[in-house]
């Protein structure tokens, strides 16, 4: 037993409004740069969809993530390193920038410097990518809430494998919406496809980075993420994908998309996982079973053997007290509600969903019948055959019983606590048809309905014997290097060797993210130690000497 | 070295040294100055189409140029003569692989800069070293496919001439006045490529250097530890040290 930690993800699909909040924070902290316009790496995807890019799921046309070989030995399914060597000077399954989208901008300054016309000037859209104006056809959300269906939905690779029980007809459609960020995975292919050996997954806390230092720009991790989930900086050549937000994780705060997510649905955790397994349970040979093999991967931290093993691979005790309060562990072994994106891609993926019963619960709400009624949701369950089979395309493999069984545990969940909450007995039978205890499915309530932030993230910060070391003072001027004239700006300024090249000024140390958790976490307005003493030379009308314009002199200075 | 002009010895000992200097120095520099600007600069997300031609044609062929020069720059005839290669035979065999991967290489190098001119993306994405690097390259590609193509007409013999030239650029055995005996076409391949060497460490040439052979021995997934006591992204440059100072 090789115990290793991984900060994971959880997300309730049932909550996600699929108002977009989580990529445009993602966007703005992370991918607000010149040559990754077109790269989110938080999407919501609406489901049925296309995703993004588009087809991704298509592995047969992408070539993404791991497959058996006939010996049963897992491959790249885009081949062996030697055909990756081979085929490394025009990557052959390589998505386009129009599978994303062509990103654009408008001419805002027609709008600005127009003389008096007698219509309104109009901004005409131009491409980010060649400058020249652009007709709109595509974008990351273009699908968003089933825009264009049923034609642009009848491409969703997942549908199509349900397709024969399908008919989108607008009165029996169903959608939700679908999160996406990389999902940082035990067993990664986007590491294993590329050549420089640029990608890696730090051994403290399983996040998977790109070494921009390394990367040389091959292409090959695009095509090895099945989930399309690290993206080609054009002007940078180096990929580029989600960090898991690790300089906010390792001071203990959740990432960007999580903090600001509207509905409140992820959750983020420790999972404590036996690495020696990791290849096996990848290989296991049915599909359906992958599921469980991953399960048991995950090593449970109240066992005094794994944390007699977790001691002895070095992980500090406050992790494993975190990985016991673990939502993401509770939800995947414990309630076993929540379940991987495409297992079948065999990466070990570990941002999991707990699917949406609400599709569901929707068709049966319109017919007029009680929808929080256990009996009618348990028998919608069955007969709606469609959402359940288009989530376990999704979620299993293709095995509706996981599926079915977790929507089951959601329904039961929803009566149960309906009963509660009306003041009604509570029928203790609920919780027992779907092999719960009463108190697990209120904590399970608690966890998924009330969601309480410190339970839903729960992020020991790293190695808190240094955290002191990382504070950096907030106060002081953010304007670094300017004794070093060879800096330059991070954003669209040309290094001598093309855009990028050069010393960068690093944009992920710009916010001091353990002041912004001081801030956060304290009860009262939050400021510099001096606050009262200092002076906003913006509210300042130059007349007289406001006190504290100076500092207060101290016993020993001496006036020139 | 003896009755080499002034202006031989600057063209064919001078230059190449220099240039090497550069070439040597410059790699050092820029790896240490600009690891993150090292990079292939691949532009496939922009086009793919003519790429999926242009570039493999061109990167095998010239990669097939690089083992003919290996060949025939850093072997001895005497070497190949005791393993019972004849003359001809090595010409034959010279002038047809050197042929094909020649003609690989520049019909590939075409697409290649017929794309770059052509498609919008790429050719905005194009530095102006690019262009002149690719001017250069194209140039010594050229003269270079000249010269094999002439060995079927031509009465030269370049192993006996700028190969020992070649090679004792690295044995400090200097001959320049072998290479001043050479015809122009060597000549001028040889001054112009020795002027892309020099170019090389400042161009996106230096992915070269990045050959991922490595790849395929390394295992498939890399675990790396966070640098002890640092955290966040990078390490903290001058600017941003923190003061011990006690205030």
């Amino acid at each position: 037993m090789k115990v290793m930690a991984q900060m994971a993800m959880v997300m309730n699909l049932d909550k996600c409004i699929g108002c977009h909040t989580c990529s445009v924070t993602c966007k703005q902290a992370w991918t607000n740069r010149s040559g990754v316009e077109y790269v989110w790496w938080n999407n919501v995807e609406t489901r049925p969809g296309q995703g993004y890019p588009r087809t991704y799921e298509d592995q047969e046309r992408w070539q993404g993530g791991w497959r058996l070989t006939r010996t049963g030995r897992l491959r790249l399914r885009a081949g062996s390193r030697l055909k990756n060597l081979v085929t490394i000077f025009s990557s052959p399954t390589m998505p386009a920038i129009q599978d994303y989208y062509e990103p654009w901008t408008y001419d805002y300054d027609t709008l600005i410097s127009s003389p008096l016309t007698k219509h309104t000037p109009v901004a005409q859209p131009y491409s980010l990518i060649s400058g020249q104006p652009m007709k709109i056809s595509w974008s990351a959300n273009w699908d968003d809430d089933l825009g264009g269906a049923p034609n642009v939905t009848q491409n969703d690779p997942i549908l199509k494998k349900v397709s024969d029980e399908i008919k989108l007809e607008y009165e029996r459609t169903f959608m939700f919406h679908l999160p996406r960020i990389c999902e940082h995975c035990l067993n990664p292919s986007c590491a294993a496809s590329c050549p420089s050996g640029a990608i890696y997954k730090r051994s403290e806390d399983g996040i998977v980075l790109v070494d921009q230092d390394k990367c040389r720009g091959w292409r090959k991790c695009v095509t090895g993420c099945p989930y399309k989930k690290v993206y080609f900086n054009h002007k940078t050549g180096k990929a580029e994908k989600c960090t898991f937000c690790f300089p906010r994780i390792e001071v203990g705060i959740p990432t960007v998309c999580s903090e600001t997510c509207v509905g409140r649905l992820r959750y983020i955790g420790l999972v404590l996982y036996d690495a020696d397994r990791v290849l096996d349970a990848a290989s296991t040979e049915d599909e359906h079973e992958l599921l469980a093999a991953q399960r048991s991967v995950f090593l449970d931290p109240d066992d005094p053997e794994v944390q007699r093993e977790a001691e002895a691979a070095g992980i500090p005790h406050d992790w494993v007290r975190a990985a016991q309060r673990s939502p993401v562990w509770k939800l995947i072994n414990r309630y076993e509600v929540a379940l991987p994106l495409h297992p079948e891609y065999r990466t070990m993926p570990m941002v999991w969903y707990v699917p949406p019963l609400s599709p569901v619960v929707d068709q049966v709400q319109e017919t007029g019948v009680d929808a929080e009624d256990v009996d009618t949701l348990f028998a919608a369950i069955e007969s709606l055959r469609i959402p359940v089979e288009y989530l376990a395309e999704l979620f299993t493999a293709g095995d509706t019983v996981p599926v079915t069984g977790v929507l089951h545990k959601l329904a039961a969940m929803r009566s149960y606590m309906r009963d509660l909450n009306l003041g009604r007995d509570p029928r203790p039978e609920i919780p027992a048809g779907v092999g719960m205890s009463e108190e697990d499915m209120y904590e399970m309530y608690r966890l998924l309905a009330l969601a309480p932030y410190d339970e839903r993230y729960v992020i020991p910060p790293a190695h808190s014997e240094q955290a002191h070391q990382l504070e950096e003072l907030v106060t002081e001027c953010a304007v670094a290097n300017v004794d070093d004239g060879l800096e330059q700006d991070y954003a669209g300024v040309s290094g001598p060797f093309g855009e990028g090249s050069g010393e960068q000024s690093q944009p992920i140390a710009v916010e001091t993210l353990q002041a912004l958790r001081t801030r956060q976490t304290s009860d009262e307005s939050w400021g510099p130690p001096d606050k009262h003493r200092r002076v906003n030379l913006l509210n300042w009308d130059g007349q007289g000497m406001p006190r504290g314009l100076f500092p207060r002199k101290r016993k020993g200075d001496v006036d020139e | 070295m003896s009755g080499a002009s002034t202006l031989d010895i600057l063209l064919w000992v001078v230059w190449p040294y220099v240039c090497l200097a550069v070439f040597v120095f410059g790699h050092w520099w820029r790896y240490h100055y600009d690891k993150f600007g090292w990079t292939t600069r691949s532009s496939q997300l922009y086009e793919s189409r003519l790429l999926r031609w242009g570039s493999p044609l061109f990167h095998f062929g010239i990669l097939f140029v690089f083992l003919g020069h290996v060949m025939g720059l850093g072997v001895p005839k005497s070497w190949t003569s005791a393993v019972g290669i004849s003359d001809h035979l090595y010409h034959l065999m010279a002038i047809t692989i050197g042929a094909v991967a020649g003609f690989c290489t520049i019909v590939g190098m075409i697409i290649l800069i017929y794309r770059r001119r052509t498609v919008g993306p790429v050719f905005s994405a194009t530095t102006r070293m690019d262009k002149a690097m690719y001017l250069v390259l194209a140039v010594v590609i050229l003269l270079g496919l000249a010269n094999t193509v002439g060995q079927v007409i031509g009465e030269y013999d370049y192993r006996e001439g700028v190969s020992i030239w070649f090679r004792g650029i690295f044995r400090f055995s200097l001959h320049p006045d072998l290479m001043a005996a050479a015809p122009l076409t060597f000549q001028l391949h040889g001054f112009i490529a020795i002027f892309l060497f020099a170019m090389w460490p400042f161009t996106r040439l230096v992915h070269v250097f990045s050959a991922p052979i490595g790849y395929l021995w390394r295992p498939y997934i890399v675990y790396r530890a966070k640098p002890e006591g640092r955290l966040g992204s990078a390490p903290t440059r001058r600017g941003w040290d923190r003061s011990d100072l006690k205030r």
